[in-house]
């Protein structure tokens, strides 16, 4: 089979006009697939960001809270509660919420704040310059190195800056694995400094921070919380529970959805057409290889093999123009939500092969009803 | 060698249905030896190439046998006769058929990487037959960039590459001159045809009778005699 093989291989490509367009409609159709599924992923992995970086295995919160960036506070026994609950092994108050800064030139910018609970830091990020301990000093906050640091105007270890009209300083510069969604840069404080400073309703408690005694504990906890009237949820259920507000509250995931549909139908026409009508250019020559002697079989595997050698060469340059624009995006926006995912690539190249599938069905079927008495009678 | 090449009996083919339907070939009967270069000729639409079709295992008759070196080729499955055909037949086509997008070299090893030779080896046999024909120097050419003659030495060079008992020509000089279609055939008869092969030649170009061993007359779906080949 190599040889006709090579024979397919020659034919496909000599044609380079046909070949072009081929190859263009595919690498195109991958491209905007893979560009709005990462854009996507992007969005829900930078919507997580808090739940990613502060890194609890539990988290304690209000039944009606879908998204960690719109917390409703509890009380502060929820937290008492919590600890009691057989099974945890320590519990601890997280405080998030956003504040508005005022910088050394004047301009204002809004910023989150997390409070970590005062005696253990749990959830703290691992600084970069800067002690840890430094968050006990008066004032004392720490920034975070991400792609919105700049949007505090650079600050070094000892910048000050105000927050509701007190004095802040940055102790520590601290680094994260995923910087947040809505381009707000980010402030570490003491749950305690962080009630002081940013005004608060009657309940302040954003989450409880859970960390179970074992996993076999979860479920137990679960119940326990459910019955004082509060929802606990592990890290990646809770990850999940934002992903699923994106995209089935927002209309970010419809969207997205049907850009990616319309990509795929593209994708799909331009190169079912170009494939057909490469075909059908071909099929009295087809008609003469089964006259000469080829099976059907045979050039049934020619078919397929020059669709999957254009689907597969378009869907490498598809990816490899997604991530090459997707980087230059990066260097650009730094904060520029796209994740390229296995998930990603693996969806597109289920649909690259339906393009290839289809494409190929439709040149199959034309070459298979082709009688070589045809290429007499022409 | 010199026996019985080919051998069709009571051959019948016809095409549409109902009051549609045409009677193509009428019971043919039909024999040719080995070493024979048999014209059938006619006018158009009296069933030639119908029957050259019949004869070569592409068109399934409705009914009657196909005996090729005493085999019937039409009690063969699809793939045995697919490959009967590839070792046993060679075509020429009318319009010739070579693959614009391939060298001259890669149109005429075709038959050979079909047969699953290895892809080298198929173009240096075929280079020798692009030499037999007088290519050999316009190999790496696409056929656009040849002659009619010269695409119709391709088309026959396609067609010996694989060393088959029998060749069929349909309509080898409808698309050429009058002196290069000369030439053409008589080429044939010169180098292509010996005692081991056989060649069906369908034609109405009556310029080339001269070269035929017998020639058979056609009309309305049936042989109706034969006629004598000009000196």
């Amino acid at each position: 089979m190599k040889g006709i093989f090579r024979l397919a291989f020659k034919l496909l490509v000599n044609d380079k006009a046909k070949f072009s367009a081929l190859i263009v409609g595919i690498t195109f159709a991958v491209f905007l697939m893979v560009q709005m599924t990462s854009l996507f992923a992007g969005i829900l992995d930078h919507s997580s960001s808090t739940v990613l970086n502060v890194g609890a295995t539990m988290w304690v919160m209000d039944p009606s809270v879908q998204t960690v960036a719109n917390s409703i506070g509890m009380p502060d026994y929820v937290l008492d509660a919590v600890r009691s609950i057989p099974g945890v092994k320590f519990a601890a108050p997280l405080y998030s919420g956003v504040a508005l800064l005022k910088l050394p030139d004047g301009a204002w910018q809004a910023a989150t704040v997390i409070g970590l609970d005062d005696s253990t830091l749990f959830g703290r990020p691992e600084l970069i310059r800067g002690k840890i301990q430094d968050i006990y000093a008066e004032n004392a906050f720490i920034a975070v190195y991400d792609s919105e640091f700049k949007k505090l105007g650079n600050p070094q270890i000892g910048s000050e800056l105000q927050i509701n009209d007190h004095r802040a300083r940055i102790v520590g510069i601290a680094k994260v694995n995923v910087s947040s969604l809505f381009g707000l840069p980010t402030l570490y404080t003491t749950y305690y400094r962080a009630l002081q400073y940013i005004p608060n309703p009657r309940f302040t408690i954003s989450y409880v921070l859970v960390e179970p005694k074992t996993p076999r504990d979860i479920p137990a906890i679960k119940k326990a919380v459910a019955k004082i009237g509060y929802r606990a949820v592990t890290k990646s259920e809770f990850i999940g529970m934002i992903s699923a507000f994106y995209k089935y509250q927002t209309g970010i995931g419809t969207n997205i959805l049907i850009m990616t549909v319309i990509s795929f139908l593209v994708g799909l026409s331009i190169s079912g057409q170009t494939f057909y009508t490469f075909i059908i250019e071909n099929l009295e020559k087809f008609g003469a290889l089964k006259a000469i002697g080829a099976t059907n079989n045979e050039l049934v595997a020619m078919i397929l093999f020059q669709a999957a050698f254009t689907s597969l060469t378009g869907y490498g340059l598809g990816i490899g123009l997604c991530t090459l624009l997707v980087t230059l995006a990066k260097v650009r926006l730094p904060s520029y939500a796209s994740m390229i995912t296995y998930f990603n690539l693996a969806v597109a190249f289920v649909m690259v092969l339906f393009i290839a599938g289809f494409s190929s069905y439709v040149g199959v079927r034309r070459v298979l009803r082709i009688e070589p008495f045809d290429i007499f009678r022409s | 060698m010199s026996g019985i090449a080919i051998k069709a009996t009571s051959v019948v083919k016809s095409f549409g249905e109902g009051s549609a339907k045409v009677m193509a070939l009428k019971g043919l009967e039909f024999e040719a030896r080995f070493g024979e270069m048999v014209y059938i000729v006619g006018p158009s639409g009296s069933g030639k190439t119908t029957f050259l079709s019949v004869l070569s295992g592409i068109l399934r008759p409705d009914s009657g046998t196909v005996l090729v070196e005493g085999a019937d080729i039409w009690s063969m499955p699809a793939n045995a006769l697919a490959a009967f055909r590839l070792n046993k037949i060679g075509f020429v086509f009318q319009d010739y058929h070579l693959f614009p997008r391939l060298t001259t070299i890669e149109n005429t090893a075709i038959p050979l990487i079909l047969r699953r030779r290895d892809w080298d080896q198929s173009l240096r046999e075929a280079l020798g037959y692009l030499d037999i024909v007088g290519l050999k120097e316009r190999a790496q050419l696409p056929p656009v960039k040849l002659s009619g003659g010269e695409q119709q030495r391709v088309a026959i060079s396609r067609a010996i590459v694989g060393q088959p008992d029998f060749l069929v020509f349909d309509e080898p000089t409808a698309s050429l001159d009058g002196e290069t279609g000369r030439s053409i055939v008589r080429f044939v008869k010169e180098k292509v045809l010996n005692d081991r092969r056989c060649i069906i030649v369908v034609t109405h170009d009556s310029r080339i009778y001269e070269f035929a061993s017998r020639i058979l007359t056609m009309e309305d779906g049936k042989l109706t005699g034969t006629m004598p080949v000009p000196a």
